[in-house]
Formats: C-alpha cells, sequence, structure tokens
C-alpha cells in the first residue's frame, strides 16, 4: 500500500468513528432522561459530527477521487466503512450510552494526544482542537459513571451489565495492524498498543470510584476496521443514507 | 418533592474578563457540578462566557418587594451624594 | 428568574384593599412597569401567565419531535450539524420558559405532569406529522416564521421574567426560520421530485401555521384581558395577517403555489385576502384528534418513565457525596 491509501484508510478510521457515534448521539435527542442532559447529549452529537466533517473531508482530499465528506458518509455501504464494533453498538438505556461513551472517550482522549503531535500539520490541527471537545464530554461522562454506579441499587445493576455486555468491543481499539503500523513510523499517530495501559489505569479508576467492577479480559471481538460490523450498523446506515440513495446526485 | 426530583439552581454568566457575573436564568440539576455542566449547554451555547456560578436556588434570601418602599426609597433624597448637585462655577477646571 | 418559592413568607401580612392594590397594579402597567416575581399581582394575572408562558414551553419541548424525526436522517452532513443544533435550541428555549414559569409558584415536576396528563396544551401544530425532509424546511420557513411573529412582541411583555426569556429565544430564533428557507430553496431549485416534495410540505403545513396565531378575535376568550395586561400586545388576527402578507411573496420567490384559491392581494386594505380557515380542524386538533396527538405524548411519556432511575440515581449519588463530605 502507498502512503496515499493508508493516510486514507487512517482518516476514514477516525471520520468514521467520529460519524457513528455522533448519528447514535442524535438519536437521544427529544428522548432523554431530563431536558437539560439532552441538551449535553445533543452538544456531543453535535461535536462528533463536526469531528466528521473534518476528518472525512480531508480523507477526501487525500484521496483525491474528487469525494467530499457527504460522499463518503453516504455513499458508502458497511463494508466500506472503517469505524470500531464500540462506537456502532446501540444506545440501550442512559446507562448503555454512557458506557459506551466512557469507554471509548477514554481511549480516544489518549489517541488524540498523539495526534496532537502528528507530522502531519493538518491532522495535528484537528486534534488539537478535537481534545478540548473530549476533555469536557469525559468530564462529564465519566460524572454519570460515578453517579449511575453509585446511586441506587437499580442504577449500579443496570450500569455494571452495560459494561460487562459492552467490555468485548474494547480489545479492538489496542490492536496495531498494518495501518497503524504506518502510521507510527511516519509519526502521524500512536501506536494503539502503548495506549492500552493507560486506558486501563484511566477506567479501572472511574470503576473503582462507582463501586463497579472492571469485567475480565475475555474473548473480545473486532474486525469493524476492515469493514465486518454488527448488524446494527446496516440499520444505522440505512436510515441515515436514505434521502442521498433515494434521490441520487441531488443537492440539499 | 418526589425523590427523582432535581433542586432548582441560578445561574450566573461572566460574559467576559472585566465584567462581574450577571443571572442569566434557572435550571435543574442534581448537583452542583452538573449544575455548572448544564449551565454550559444551556446559557453559554453561543460563546455567551467565561466563567459560571450555580447557586442553589433556595440558599439565595432575597429582600421582600413588600418592604422596597422603606429599604430603597429613603436613598432617593439624598441627592448631595451625586457629582451633578454640586454648582461648578464656569472657567474652573478638573473639578 | 427567581422563583416564588425563594424567601416567601406566608402572607399573613394586612391586606391592603383588594381593589385599590389592583388600580396600583394597573398603574404600573401602563407606565410599562415591568412586573418582577415577587411583586403583587392578581390571581387572574398569575394564572394567565402560567397558562401561557408554560404552553409555549411545552411547544418548545413537544416541537423536538416532528423535527428530531429527522436528525438521523439529515441528507447531509452539514444538515445534520444545523437540525442538531436548531433542535437543541429547542429544549433550551422549554427551558428558558420552564423557568420563567418557575418563577410563578409552580415546579417544573408539576409542569411535566400536566402536559404528561393532557392538562395542559402545547401548540396543535406539532401534532402534524414530518413526511419529507420538505417538512423540515416548512417548520422553519412557516412555524417559526409564525412564531417569530407572535414572539416579538413578547419580548416586551409585562412579566420581567417572561419577557427577558423572550429576547433570548428571539435572539437564537433568528437563524432557525432562515435555515428552513434555505431548506425550501435548495429544494426548489433541485429535481422535480426535490420541488414536488417542497409543494407537498407547503400543502399541508400552510393552514396549520395559519391556525398557530389562535381563534379570530371575535372567538378568542382571553384576548381582551390579556392586552390590557400588556402580556398580549396584538391581537391574533392581527398578526396573522402580518404572516400572510410577510410569507406569500417569499413563496412566490420560491415558485410555490399557496393552497388557497382565495389569496389575492386586495388593493383598498393594502393586504392580501385569504380563505376562511378550518377552525373545525383546529378544535378537533386541540382536543387530541390531530394526526400524532397520541404519538407525541406518548413520546414525552416514555422519556419521562425511561429517565425516572436515572434521576433517581443522581439524586441519591447528589446525598450519598453530601453526607460524605459532612462526615469528612
Amino acid at each position: 500500500m502507498t502512503d496515499k491509501t493508508h493516510l486514507f484508510e487512517y482518516l476514514l478510521r477516525l471520520g468514521d468513528n467520529a460519524l457513528v457515534l455522533g448519528q447514535r448521539l442524535g438519536e437521544w435527542v427529544a428522548h432523554g432522561p431530563e431536558l437539560e442532559e439532552e441538551m449535553a447529549m445533543a452538544n456531543f452529537a453535535l461535536d462528533y459530527i463536526g469531528q466528521a466533517r473534518l476528518f472525512l473531508s480531508y480523507a477526501g482530499e487525500v484521496e483525491g477521487q474528487r469525494r467530499d465528506e457527504d460522499q463518503l458518509a453516504f455513499l458508502r455501504d458497511s463494508i466500506d466503512f472503517k469505524n470500531v464494533l464500540l462506537v456502532e453498538q446501540p444506545n440501550g438505556d442512559f446507562g448503555q450510552t454512557i458506557a459506551r461513551q466512557f469507554l471509548y472517550e477514554s481511549f480516544y482522549q489518549f489517541q488524540l494526544e498523539g495526534l496532537s503531535r502528528s507530522t502531519d500539520t493538518r491532522i495535528a490541527e484537528i486534534a488539537e482542537r478535537v481534545s478540548k471537545e473530549i476533555r469536557y464530554h469525559l468530564r462529564h461522562t465519566r460524572k454519570w459513571v460515578l453517579r449511575l454506579g453509585d446511586g441506587t441499587d437499580e442504577s449500579h445493576k443496570r450500569i455494571q451489565n452495560s459494561f460487562d455486555e459492552l467490555w468485548r468491543f474494547s480489545g479492538e481499539l489496542f490492536v496495531a495492524d498494518e495501518t497503524d503500523n504506518w502510521a507510527v513510523e511516519h509519526g502521524i499517530g500512536p501506536n494503539p498498543e502503548t495506549l492500552s495501559s493507560r486506558w486501563n489505569q484511566f477506567v479501572g479508576a472511574a470503576l473503582t470510584e462507582a463501586t463497579l467492577i472492571q469485567p475480565d479480559d475475555g474473548w473480545m471481538d473486532g474486525g469493524g476496521r476492515y469493514g465486518r460490523h454488527s448488524e446494527h450498523l446496516g440499520y444505522l446506515l440505512a436510515d441515515m443514507q436514505f434521502l442521498q440513495r433515494a434521490y441520487p446526485a441531488a443537492s440539499w | 418533592m418526589k425523590k427523582e426530583d432535581w433542586p432548582l439552581f441560578e445561574i450566573f454568566i461572566r460574559s467576559r474578563s472585566g465584567l462581574s457575573h450577571r443571572h442569566v436564568g434557572s435550571l435543574h440539576a442534581a448537583d452542583a457540578s452538573m449544575a455548572l455542566d448544564h449551565a454550559r449547554d444551556l446559557y453559554t451555547r453561543r460563546g455567551e462566557g467565561v466563567s459560571l456560578w450555580a447557586v442553589e436556588s433556595r440558599n439565595i434570601a432575597a429582600s421582600d418587594p413588600a418592604e422596597s418602599s422603606a429599604l430603597f426609597e429613603p436613598a432617593e433624597d439624598k441627592i448631595y451624594r451625586h457629582p451633578t448637585f454640586y454648582e461648578v462655577p464656569e472657567g474652573v477646571e478638573n473639578l | 428568574m427567581y422563583t416564588q418559592g425563594l424567601d416567601q413568607k406566608p402572607d399573613t401580612e394586612k391586606q391592603v384593599d383588594g381593589t385599590e392594590q389592583l388600580v396600583r397594579f394597573q398603574a404600573r402597567i401602563d407606565a410599562d412597569e415591568k412586573i418582577e416575581p415577587k411583586d403583587w399581582m392578581p390571581d387572574g394575572y398569575r394564572k394567565t401567565l402560567i397558562r401561557q408562558i408554560s404552553q409555549h414551553a411545552h411547544s418548545e419541548i413537544v416541537g423536538m419531535l416532528p423535527e428530531g424525526n429527522w436528525i438521523t436522517r439529515a441528507p447531509t452532513l452539514r444538515r445534520k450539524a444545523i437540525l442538531l443544533a436548531k433542535v437543541q435550541d429547542e429544549a433550551g428555549h422549554g427551558l428558558y420558559l420552564y423557568s420563567a414559569t418557575e418563577t410563578l409558584g409552580v415546579s417544573r415536576d408539576q409542569l411535566t405532569e400536566q402536559l404528561l396528563t393532557g392538562k395542559a396544551k402545547y401548540s396543535s401544530i406539532f401534532n402534524y406529522p414530518t413526511l419529507s425532509w420538505a417538512d423540515i424546511g416548512a417548520i422553519g420557513w412557516l412555524v417559526d416564521g409564525a412564531a417569530i411573529m407572535n414572539q416579538i412582541p413578547l419580548c416586551r411583555c409585562s412579566y420581567g421574567p417572561y419577557a427577558r426569556a423572550m429576547v433570548r429565544v428571539c435572539k437564537e430564533e433568528s437563524f432557525h426560520q432562515r435555515q428552513g428557507f434555505e431548506i425550501m430553496l435548495e429544494l426548489s431549485r433541485g429535481s422535480d421530485a426535490q420541488r414536488r416534495m417542497a409543494q407537498d410540505a407547503l400543502n399541508r403545513w400552510w393552514w396549520p401555521s395559519l391556525m398557530m396565531f389562535g381563534p379570530s378575535d371575535v372567538d378568542s376568550k382571553h384576548s381582551a384581558q390579556s392586552m390590557a395586561w400588556k402580556i398580549k400586545r396584538f391581537s391574533n388576527d392581527e398578526l396573522r395577517q402580518k404572516f400572510v402578507d410577510v410569507t406569500v411573496p417569499q413563496a412566490e420567490f420560491l415558485g410555490l403555489t399557496m393552497p388557497d384559491t382565495d389569496l389575492d392581494w386586495n388593493e383598498s386594505r393594502g393586504h392580501y385576502d385569504f380563505g376562511e380557515i378550518d377552525w373545525q380542524e383546529f378544535y378537533e386538533v386541540l382536543k387530541g384528534n390531530g394526526p400524532c396527538n397520541r404519538e407525541r405524548l406518548a413520546a414525552r411519556q416514555s422519556a419521562h418513565d425511561d429517565g425516572a432511575w436515572v434521576r433517581t440515581a443522581a439524586v441519591a449519588y447528589a446525598q450519598k457525596q453530601k453526607r460524605r463530605c459532612q462526615a469528612a
């Protein structure tokens, strides 16, 4: 693979993670547990959609096939989506959304830290900006982990269950493959393997404080980065892409 | 109040450094830290502030409007507290 | 927006003669003074405000549902971001208004209950479905357009907290109508299928938008008193006429046809004449017989029910933290 295809691939992964999470969080709007919290969810969704646009526009430029952010978002099928499985998991109840956000963003913060030192100045600039957004998300999400974990018996049970359910998707975050190795070699981004101990520490500390039990690293699922997704992604894309598919080449 | 109801907080924003915090409205939150998060999302979506205060509403003591004439009207006739009360002759400067 | 509950003593002081107090109150209103939460106010004034502001708040919140429908299906990332920001603003406006209502001595909890039990009303426009993307354009252009007409005079309403909330709302709403018009413009310049979508949306939203201004002045039971109290500044029919007058040329610009054969410029009046509104439909929807009344309330109800364990957990945690702080 050439540098160009590696970089394109790398940007798609970043963009797709953000896009799919933004899409999921958007589902919460008008259905949240309290109006004030809906405002927060909408802000997070907006941040992610913004990030997706930055990464996907850049990906399109790198590819050089005249595909813009929208063509990449709305006209690829699931086999070409490069997001990790964790982010496409359904919202479930509020606790499950919090657990998913917390697991992912705990990783994302360290990834962004590495990306902000990227030799690719455009990536470094985006990462710098996004880091601020994610720092706030995490602050908010972490507090919810504590509230639900150390709240009532019911909330404790529910969020523990969500962490248990989602844990199997955390492994994929830290597996370095050919594209990651290329990124490390060229100073584009961090080696995901090296992020796992900090992640474990960060997540572990929060879970302990929340009186929750950190699930065992058992069998880990994966494959999202290679277009092998869970069944959930197809429905998400069907919803998201409907208009662009039903009215090809229309302008909106 | 039911056990799931969140208390009311009053929110104050400093719109930029150099200005004091100003009351902007209220919101509900389970605790002060959540109140600050919600205030950020509710009252600073368009960059309206650089600093936030959240105070639980029941902790604010307020003057009674029925007392307002007794409280505030006596200040009205102390016009000598204002510089415009005094005569400055023409030609005198820096006063 | 301090709540009435703040530092409030039971009203045991000797009552000034009711009529004298009323006269003094009306004099303040006539002098364009603002009434603040803890000031004396007639019961009717308080009740009218609670009804009107809470209805307004509920409308913002229920209004999130028809538009929220299309967040996951917005056709471009730019449109998705705009729609998200807009629907989020609606939540914000609902919250500003709930907070203004709470200054009158009603709690959020009571307000939510009134909405969910159907005791409180909300704007019936939101009981109509959003069937296509063009509906998002039509809502911004027509529904927000009509809302702005209604809301701008409210910035000068006699009740301070309501007026302040409305200043904020109006400032933020100004982009809502424009983004709606932009969607319609894009569709009207697009393919036949898109133009058809836009025309269909106009056909379905035009009459309900006109109904948003409320019953005609002759049938409106609250109008006169509200005008005297400066809770309301213009009559329903005045505002409706103004809306028609500004909107017709915009539809012409879009190349869309208004679904009203009686619509015609009246040179002598200097206004557009328009057809008879189907008030039967309006009252039916108000009674609960609109296309989506049940869905809208069911959606709010399930959000409320599904969130109960979360709200309870947050309170329980806050209490534990407080105890820990005190113990430390």
